[in-house]
């Protein structure tokens, strides 16, 4: 128990660095306001606008817009940020075989993970829609997304555990049934390129939960009169999906397989802690990582990030376009 | 009052881009009575993916309290074969002290130190902007805030390595809990000013109108009308940045400097993670105490966070 003293008042120290830090902050905010409410008479609206957007717009200002207009610069830089060198970074990017590996998992990915949580999200859904306990079926698979991508990389190291045939009994449940069931179990993490599959797996797992709530509450808006008319023309449950269900479901598809896509392209956390990004398993967010915050090459870091950017740009203004035509039509 | 809360919460309970029909809604209640469409196999299949989804999970939780020799040797499934309890590895990985030791108290403080003023100070000052937005006109007030809601599709990654340009050779502030706030602000700003403009612009304007009238100006408008109706808004998207923050580990490698100093549990499980086969018996009671948090927020809070998540999905 000796060992706990440090631990009380590291703890002390620290709560009370965080008091200081909220204490702080109203001070700050509590002044600006209260400036604003005793600014002169004149001009005081103007004032009052001031006080309620500059420090958001500031902090945007210094800690986003700057930042990506500057790393867009620094993608054309070399490593020290001193010296111009047009496209060279892309054109690393697009040669160096481990680099294009990267970009083509991510494409990997982002056309298995959505497709793949959707339907089976939809799927669920739909089987335990108005079932007994629907409630605690939902939370089950919902559960997944409460918790942090880490975690959930753990969870899985656990599934995918490999223990040598003979040597000592498996650990981990996947090797653990291919075993029982005589066959050779696998290290699935290591064996390119399914090793990306499996990863895959994690992030669908994660999203699912996701895709399968907002569906959910997609489907039960579809008018039930259109449903029993479709049951009385004689449509068997497939037919009545196809065409009653899916239909009325579209926007909120398109808004779910927007959403999971872009989450997706900027997956980090499962790659860096499942695989470190080793064994050709590598995305563009995780090997942005490792070429800017492991080897000080801000040229290539920058460059990938600007790809990333440009990945996810088409996908947000599909997602805001089908939003804005929804809209009208309300 | 209640009923224009009730009014403005409705809107909370629908994803982004949808509508709640009234009309659907009654209707499908009045249906619940009525045969289902699903089959019986329907149903084998849904039991099934909620056994596969919920094995991974409850086989870790096993495991965090078999004894580190069983964890090694053979599968948490064997539990059920020759029961046994402890609590030895989530002792090991709280209490033990050394260099080598997992040292999970720290990590768990330094977490709640990060997330709780990184999920506040964001949501006050995005309530302070989205009343501006919504109730105070100014000129260029619609461009700015279309270009705040741009920013939402900036990827993180865009703005990591200025940013920590500037924390560590302009303001000195890199590798502490200030500098990991100031970023998880930042970060989170053009969403919750989003999602608060969606609410607050709802309130009606004849109550902020009679208010004005009254003589209020807009910083007691603000405390006493705005913050008040807004609270269950301020809940949710609340919950929702304190796990995104929580659950957060890019965010957190490149500000926190890494030690047990500042960084959070999200970081010393990627290192242990990183080494497995030195801890694995430590890893599942680990992991554990990382999940808890999320856990009971996500069973004790689940409107809330089903709220937060849906409209705070597209973050990152």
């Amino acid at each position: 128990m000796r060992g706990l003293a440090p631990f009380w008042s590291d703890l002390f120290e620290k709560f009370g660095l965080m008091l200081l830090g909220l204490a702080v902050f109203a001070a700050v905010i509590g002044v600006i306001l209260f400036l604003a409410d005793r600014a002169p008479k004149r001009g005081r609206d103007v004032w009052q606008l001031l006080a309620f957007v500059a420090p958001a717009l500031v902090l945007l200002a210094v800690g986003l817009i700057y930042p990506a207009i500057r790393t867009t610069l620094l993608a054309f830089y070399d490593r020290t940020g001193n010296e111009f060198v047009g496209l060279d970074n892309f054109v690393w990017m697009f040669t160096q075989p481990d680099i294009v590996q990267t970009l083509i998992n991510t494409l990997i990915w982002v056309a298995l993970v959505p497709t793949l949580s959707t339907i089976i999200g939809l799927a669920y859904a739909i089987f335990i829609d108005k079932s007994h306990g629907e409630k605690i079926l939902k939370s089950l698979v919902f559960m997944p997304m409460a918790i942090s991508f880490v975690g959930a990389g753990i969870i899985w190291r656990f599934m995918y555990e490999f223990r040598e045939l003979g040597f000592a009994e498996q650990i981990g449940l996947l090797n653990q049934l291919i075993v029982m069931f005589g066959g050779q179990p696998q290290q699935f993490l290591v064996n390119s390129p399914f090793n990306t599959l499996f990863l895959i797996v994690v992030m669908v797992w994660i999203q699912t939960g996701f895709a399968m709530v907002l569906l959910s509450a997609a489907i039960k808006g579809v008018p039930i009169e259109i449903i029993e008319a479709a049951r009385l023309d004689g449509a068997n449950a497939w037919q009545q999906f196809r065409n009653v269900t899916l239909p009325g479901i579209r926007g909120t598809l398109v808004v779910v397989v927007t959403t999971i896509s872009i989450a997706t392209l900027k997956v980090f956390d499962i790659v860096r802690s499942m695989t470190g990004g080793n064994f050709e398993t590598s995305v563009v967010a995780n090997e942005m990582y490792t070429q800017a915050f492991n080897r000080s090459e801000f040229g290539y870091g920058s460059a990938l990030a600007v790809i990333l950017f440009l990945m996810v740009l088409p996908i947000v203004v599909y997602n805001v376009r089908v939003m804005r035509k929804q809209k009208e039509i309300r | 009052m209640t009923d224009v809360t009730d009014k403005a919460e409705a809107k909370l309970d629908r994803p982004l881009g949808q509508k709640n029909d009234p009309r659907a809604a009654k209707l499908s209640r009045a249906s619940k009575a009525k045969q289902k469409l699903t089959s019986p196999g329907a149903t084998i299949a849904a039991v099934i993916i909620a056994v596969i989804w919920t094995i991974p999970t409850f086989g870790l939780l096993v495991s965090s309290f078999r004894t580190p020799e069983e964890i090694r040797t053979n599968g948490w499934w064997n539990m059920f074969v020759s029961p046994s309890f402890t609590l030895e590895n989530y002792a090991d990985v709280l209490t033990t002290q050394g260099a080598s030791s997992a040292n999970l108290s720290s990590y768990f403080v330094n977490s709640l130190i990060i997330a709780i003023p990184a999920a506040l100070f964001p949501i006050i000052l995005a309530t302070m902007a989205a009343y501006a937005f919504a109730w105070i006109k100014f000129k260029g007030s619609g461009a700015i805030f279309v270009l705040i809601f741009a920013l939402q599709i900036v990827p993180l990654q865009m703005a990591l390595i200025p940013l920590l340009q500037i924390f560590s050779s302009v303001l000195g502030i890199s590798g502490t809990f200030p500098a990991v706030w100031i970023a998880h602000t930042i970060f989170g700003l053009p969403l919750t000013i989003f999602l608060m403009h969606n609410f607050i612009a709802e309130i009606p304007g004849e109550v902020i109108e009679a208010a004005r009238v009254d003589g209020a100006n807009h910083t007691q408008i603000f405390f006493r009308i705005i913050i008040p109706l807004s609270l269950p808004a301020l809940a949710s998207i609340g919950i929702f940045q304190f796990l995104w923050v929580w659950n957060d580990l890019l965010v957190a490698l490149v500000f926190s400097g890494g030690t047990a100093d500042v960084a959070p549990l999200t970081q010393r499980l990627a290192e242990l993670v990183g080494n497995f086969g030195r801890n694995q018996e430590r890893l599942p009671a680990a992991a554990f105490i990382s999940l808890i948090i999320p856990l009971i927020v996500f069973f004790s809070l689940q409107r809330y966070f089903v709220r937060g998540l849906l409209a705070g999905s597209t973050k990152g």
